[in-house]
């Protein structure tokens, strides 16, 4: 079974605590305290999040069917999980060459500037039971759906 | 069903993904008259510059053909079509029979012709292949190259240049237009980058090219310009543009325009046979018009939707439209279709420049659509202009909103955002 993240921006409060929490899962402590006052540089966060006037939104990668990033990538850094059909991105083999910002239709990817400046973006918390931005939206503006296989 | 493909880059690797997706059975030979087992083309002068090591420039590793069952014969040149007999001989004889042939055997640098200069003039260099990036790393190491020469300013030559620096090689460019990246850039843009060029220490020449060269046993030893200015050096990379490969269809009835023409389906002028990737011209999302648009995800797309169709599942290619990106001096530069619009044909412009932050933010519009930008230092959420130019969104309501940093999915028409993250399957 595969996980897809679903936002619905009128439940959405903009709270941004989906964001503080992709941070803390992303950090290497795992402890929300230490991610923001110990951990430099501060782990980028998975979410893209968007804000105007009463409209907000939290947006995080789609894990495409066909992901454009994964076909655009140079480097064989981005992949699709067989297993779990997440769009993975390994780190090491990211060179920071942006074909996948310059496909990627949500603009979900970023720049993450670490002591070489490569991709970043959300790996569904690979790491853990449930995605952390999920698991804390006070709201279920960003739920989780298991989608069947397509056969 | 036996599956040949000539060529073993993006193309050639999307379209095995594609047919293994579909037949699990067919025999998939790949042929390709280099020697490596793939190879990122875009991350040669990222080996040049020292920044990765040859191990890593393979974009699939080994076990890709395993799992694919893919037949590779390294090394070979195809040299021979006949699509009568639907077979492709091998530069040592060897005859292999297909019932669906796979053309995707990229572009070869273009080399003008100039005095004095010979095939084997030693110090001279193309940077597309493997082998030649190579040859230039031993030149350059055994012969403690301090200087070289590029010709060309454009995405591969600046790519070039900037292998070079790293290397603490000294560069001089020369550029035959007004300007660096013409073919991509505007002129602020072009700017922006010559003037981060020119703080690295590398000399731009430009509106002027090498009308000849000198040489002494062979070797490279100085370059006259026509402006007459001259110019010793013992390294020239060569790097004026890439023409598609058609050597293979030569002679054949496969039909050819700039590169090998091809249909919705990447099919060629004949049947069995289909083209995808740098060789190959097919449509331009933009113009409505076959182009050869040599970037990768042409390629991968291309050979995907080949890899389909010849496989037996009907696919049509959507058409997609020149983007680059590409990371010049440490500046993240994103560029998508028309990019500098000729006067007076009812395009506008949008821009906004930050000179402090190098930052450069540049859309094209017409009728109301997107159908151009340039990105410098502001690349994040790139991609959802790219998606603005492939729906056609009308940007009326909000163009103000167009170069806001804060520019994102939320300026769209709520409806079409939710359906666009809803999407289920969204396929770009």
């Amino acid at each position: 079974m595969k996980k897809r993240i679903i936002i619905n921006e009128e439940y959405c409060m903009g709270c941004r605590l989906c964001e503080v929490y992709c941070v803390t899962q992303r950090s290497r402590s795992k402890d929300i305290l230490k991610a923001y006052k110990g951990e430099y540089p501060r782990p980028v966060s998975g979410i893209v999040f968007e804000e105007k006037g009463p409209i907000s939104f939290a947006l995080q990668c789609r894990h495409c069917e066909e992901p454009p990033c994964v076909e655009a990538c140079l480097t064989g850094a981005l992949y699709v999980d067989a297993e779990t059909g997440r769009v993975l991105h390994d780190r090491e083999r990211c060179v920071g060459c942006w074909m996948c910002i310059m496909v990627c239709p949500f603009g979900v990817i970023k720049l993450d500037h670490d002591e070489r400046v490569v991709a970043s973006k959300c790996d569904l918390c690979i790491e853990a039971e449930e995605p952390a931005c999920v698991v804390h939206c006070p709201n279920e503006a960003i739920t989780v759906v298991e989608v069947k296989e397509k056969e | 069903m036996r599956y040949l493909i000539i060529g073993n880059s993006a193309a050639a690797v999307n379209a095995v993904e594609a047919i293994r997706g579909v037949d699990k059975e067919g025999d998939i030979t790949i042929v390709s008259d280099e020697e490596v087992l793939n190879y990122s083309r875009p991350l040669l002068s990222y080996y040049l510059g020292g920044r990765i090591a040859e191990d890593r420039l393979a974009f699939r590793d080994e076990a890709f053909y395993k799992k694919h069952k893919v037949d590779l014969i390294l090394g070979k040149r195809a040299t021979g079509l006949d699509t009568e007999k639907k077979r492709v001989t091998l530069a040592d004889g060897q005859v292999l029979p297909y019932d669906r042939l796979l053309i995707s055997v990229g572009g070869v640098p273009i080399v003008p012709p100039i005095e004095g200069l010979r095939d084997d003039t030693t110090g001279v260099f193309t940077f597309i292949q493997l082998r030649e990036a190579k040859r230039l790393i031993d030149y350059i190491e055994q012969d403690s190259i301090q200087k070289a020469v590029v010709l060309g300013a454009g995405l591969i030559g600046l790519k070039a240049i900037e292998g070079l620096l790293e290397r603490g090689v000294r560069v001089t460019v020369i550029e035959l237009m007004d300007r660096i990246l013409a073919n991509t850039f505007d002129a602020e843009a072009s700017s922006i980058i010559e003037e981060r060029l020119t703080a690295h220490g590398c000399t731009v020449i430009k509106g002027d090219t090498i009308a000849r060269v000198k040489t002494r046993g062979g070797k490279i030893r100085q370059l006259t310009l026509k402006s007459g200015k001259e110019i010793p050096t013992s390294l020239l990379i060569v790097a004026v543009g890439v023409r598609p490969n058609l050597e293979l269809v030569k002679r054949t009835s496969v039909k050819t325009d700039r590169g090998i023409v091809v249909d919705e389906f990447m099919q060629t002028s004949v049947q069995a046979v289909y083209a995808s990737g740098d060789c190959a011209q097919g449509l331009d999302f933009l113009s409505k018009e076959n182009a050869v648009i040599a970037i990768w995800p042409v390629a991968a797309r291309q050979g995907r939707v080949a890899g389909l169709n010849m496989s037996g599942v009907q696919t049509t290619y959507p058409g997609l439209f020149a983007m680059n990106s590409v990371q010049i001096m440490d500046v993240p530069t994103i560029s998508f279709g028309m990019t500098t619009p000729p006067e007076g044909e009812g395009y506008e412009v949008l821009h906004r420049l930050d000179r402090a932050k190098s930052s450069y933010k540049k859309i094209v519009l017409r009728n109301d659509r997107v159908v151009g930008a340039i990105l410098l230092n502001a690349v994040e959420r790139a991609g959802v202009y790219g998606m603005l130019i492939r729906e056609g969104i009308d940007v009326k309501e909000f163009k103000d909103q167009l170069l806001s940093d804060a520019f994102g999915l939320l300026v769209l028409p709520k409806e079409f955002r939710k359906h666009l993250v809803a999407g289920e399957s969204f396929v770009a």
